[in-house]
């Protein structure tokens, strides 16, 4: 049983990581064209990210669009979850199932109403829709994580707390704040790398204005084989790897996940 | 007294709504209105009701399409949830640290974009770089060949895609499940294996049920893998929308069939949850 266990194991790693280590392996391919194994060993590949002009300017379009769109996402959010959370409004429950639904829609959907939205209204192509595309679409991501990390704070010190005389922002900066930032930090986290890592959404809103780098990888895959993509897929990887260290290592990660402490 | 309160408490929440309202319901509504729109002289559309949208779906080429995308991605959930079980089972048993090594491994593969997904099984079913090397090498086959395109392959890396997704759909019942009804079948005699079949499946019968929906509607989504992956005959309906809406500017089309996606993922949605009575 031990062995079968064991081998089962074995087989489901490989099959897991094992496309991964091909395209790692591939990355540093010293040619232009594909072969595995590889043949000689180089980081030209990697150096070509930060070289190559376009290659770099999506790089760089993709990050400001994350990082602009974590941020928004998690301060839609943040309200919402604290008043359903702290009050219980019926209305911000219902708010709340609301930024729910974009992230259980297939992608196409949305990304089809964004479309039809900016197109109609003119605004066609700015950087600023495809961050706000991204803040709605992932919202169900810090709703999620804030309000687990509100329900991990005991009731009792904020009655305690403001016995004491704290007021409502006292206890938000001192009791609430420090006990759920760490959970907004995982929201703000995962909304990062999966806006990163976003591809129709970003293509249907600004797909011909500004080029991040899923869109990029896309039209490069169409005129044939690139090894730049494979390095790009190596560092996208350990980008996520890096990312998500840092939840389980600020915040608890098997919780967010839906395991019980 | 009371009201004052409420209302101050709800003023906090206008920017949230503003946004929500404008870039989830009003994207929503335009869908539903172009989708029934009518078309100009000029070869535009405007606001109206005409059902010839979806007419032009009611032909035989978009409702294969439609079966076929249902199909595949019904086949799909099965076989990712068969390979990803027993997995999560034995890693819910793991020690926290290597469970959670093993979290953020899957975490950071999951949200991979699809494009590297595919990108990656481009190479593993190549002529040079891949699988059927290994195949060649083992003596299997004569010489290295291409697998792709082919719906094969547009299953293998779907697949591949689904895998994470449904490990962490089925950790939280799995890693919550109560360990004295497993050791309570054990101390009665039952095999580690009968045991998995008679106590764990049954319990987590809810998560496997609502999991294989999730997967179900999210590679419905799925865009990149049956375009690089596939022929134009493996296209699903998101390929189609995407399509229509890009390459041929009809909206009108892309709407009805983003319509058409919608109602299909709502009533398997609704009809797998009420006749299997998994949790919504």
């Amino acid at each position: 049983m031990n062995i079968l266990r064991r081998l089962y194991l074995a087989i489901f790693a490989i099959y897991l990581i094992g496309p991964i280590i091909v395209i790692t392996a591939v990355s540093f391919n010293e040619k232009r064209f594909l072969a595995f194994p590889p043949r000689g060993f180089s980081f030209r590949w990697y150096a070509e990210i930060f070289v190559a002009n376009d290659w770099f300017a999506a790089l760089m379009n993709s990050l400001v669009i994350a990082l602009a769109a974590a941020t928004l996402s998690v301060l839609i959010a943040l309200p919402v979850a604290y008043t359903a959370w702290r009050y219980g409004l019926r209305y911000a429950r219902a708010l709340f199932g609301l930024g729910i639904a974009p992230f259980i829609l297939p992608p196409v959907i949305m990304a089809l109403g964004f479309l039809l939205l900016f197109t109609s209204t003119g605004f066609h192509g700015l950087m600023i829709n495809v961050i706000i595309a991204h803040a709605i679409f992932l919202l169900a991501l810090p709703l999620v994580t804030i309000s687990l990390g509100l329900e991990s704070v005991d009731k009792s010190l904020i009655e305690a707390s403001q016995t004491m005389g704290a007021s409502n922002a006292v206890v938000f900066r001192t009791v609430i704040l420090p006990i759920a930032a760490p959970f907004a930090f995982a929201g703000f986290a995962f909304c990062f790398v999966l806006s990163l890592n976003e591809y129709i959404i970003a293509l249907m809103t600004v797909g011909f204005t500004v080029e991040t780098l899923p869109v990029k990888i896309f039209n490069a895959l169409r005129y044939g084989y690139s090894p730049v993509i494979a390095s790009i897929a190596v560092v996208f990887l350990l980008i996520n790897i890096t990312v998500f260290s840092l939840i389980a290592r600020f915040s608890n990660l098997t919780r967010i996940l839906g395991a019980q402490d | 007294m009371q009201e004052g309160t409420r209302l101050t408490r709800s003023i906090g929440l206008i920017p949230s709504s503003v946004m929500i309202g404008i870039f989830f319901m009003v994207p929503f509504v335009l869908i539903l209105l172009t989708s029934v729109s009518v078309p100009t002289a000029d070869g535009d559309y405007q606001l109206g009701f005409s059902l010839e949208h979806f007419d032009r779906f009611a032909s035989w080429f978009y409702i294969e399409r439609a079966l076929f995308s249902a199909g595949l991605c019904a086949l799909i959930a099965l076989l990712s949830l068969l390979i990803a079980f027993p997995f999560t089972y034995m890693l819910t048993q793991f020690g926290p640290r290597s469970q959670t090594v093993w979290l953020i491994y899957i975490l950071a593969q999951l949200s991979l974009s699809e494009v590297l997904i595919a990108f990656s099984w481009q190479i593993l079913l190549s002529r040079t770089g891949g699988i059927a090397n290994i195949l060649v090498w083992v003596g299997l086959a004569e010489k290295s060949f291409s697998m792709a395109p082919s719906a094969g392959a547009v299953l293998a890396a779907l697949v591949y895609l689904a895998v994470p997704f449904s490990v962490l759909l089925l950790y939280p019942a799995l890693s919550r499940l109560d360990r004295s009804l497993t050791e309570a079948a054990r101390t009665l005699g039952a095999s580690p294996l009968r045991t998995f079949f008679t106590v764990v499946v049954p319990v987590t019968r809810p998560a496997i049920i609502s999991g294989g929906v999730t997967i179900f509607v999210l590679t419905l989504g799925a865009i990149i893998v049956p375009q690089v992956l596939g022929k134009p005959e493996h296209w699903t309906l998101s390929v189609l929308i995407t399509d229509q809406a890009i390459f041929n500017f009809n909206m009108p089309f892309a709407s009805a069939l983003a319509v058409v996606l919608l109602v299909i993922s709502a009533s398997v949605i609704y009809g797998v949850t009420k006749f299997f009575g998994g949790k919504s």
